[in-house]
């Protein structure tokens, strides 16, 4: 099981601004370990956030991202104290659940 | 919010095809229950192939996607890149980097008052365009591009 994510979300205005840092080691598949041999691929496949219960991203990602990718985004019309919650799945079908609330 | 899914449908031209293809062989039927992810966009190896897949291959270059990314990267493992658009109505974002082993990094589909924008770290293994693809309601594709520099690659190897 992979490490929770580290989640901000905060209201700016009328607006939320959502962050999320993801641990995970998105292996390109192309690299190889001391021994030269190939480290299979290992990638978050699909993200998902819904805000007070409503889904409001949905992406899908591939080893272009970094390392323990950073993702930001802004929601229109989210309240202080709505719950956020962020899905992931990778392509080994690992996944992982955390959730935060908005702070005002 | 299936936008993707539906782009998949639509580039295999019907779900008739893929049934074409399921007795074909070529797909497994795991694969197609797995249609969530679009497979074809993101393995595709060129950026004619990646465009082609998530069905953007006519997009039309617009001033209306903003690309924030450095001139210069240092460090191509860790590429800090802002995308927004300001076309009215867009509903997805997906972000390439042309020179890649595997062009398209993520597509993003935005909703429920989500904006049209996002914040994320690319690698990049060489000097290559960051090119942005805006999806609009009325799926129309536009696109933009960035030339980043990379002095150290980040893929590895």
């Amino acid at each position: 099981m992979a490490d929770p994510m580290k989640i901000r979300a905060q209201m700016k205005g009328d607006t939320a601004e959502i962050r999320v840092l993801m641990s995970h080691p998105m292996e390109t598949g192309q690299r190889k370990d001391n021994a030269g041999n190939l480290v299979p691929a290992h990638y978050i496949q699909s993200i998902t956030i819904d805000v007070a219960g409503k889904r409001v991203i949905q992406g899908q990602t591939a080893t272009s991202v970094s390392r323990n990718p950073v993702f930001g985004f802004r929601v229109k019309g989210a309240k202080a104290g709505d719950k956020v919650v962020i899905n992931w799945v990778d392509n080994k079908g690992d996944k992982r659940t955390d959730e935060a609330t908005i702070a005002a | 919010m299936d936008a993707l899914r539906r782009t998949l449908l639509k580039g295999a031209g019907a779900t008739g095809a893929i049934a074409a293809a399921i007795a074909a062989g070529v797909l497994k039927p795991s694969q197609v229950l797995a249609a969530e992810y679009n497979r074809a966009a993101f393995e595709a190896k060129d950026m004619a192939g990646a465009l082609k897949n998530i069905g953007a291959a006519s997009a039309a270059d617009s001033t209306g996607i903003a690309i924030k990314a450095p001139d210069i990267a240092e460090n191509g493992a860790v590429v800090p890149v802002d995308v927004s658009s300001s076309i009215p109505n867009t509903i997805s974002l997906a972000v390439l980097v042309d020179k890649n082993p595997l062009p398209l990094s993520s597509a993003f589909d935005f909703a429920n008052g989500a904006l049209p924008e996002m914040a994320l770290r690319l690698k990049m293994g060489q000097t290559s365009l960051v090119e942005v693809v805006a999806k609009t309601a009325d799926g129309k594709y536009y696109r933009a591009k960035k030339e980043v520099k990379v002095t150290v690659g980040g893929c590895g190897g």
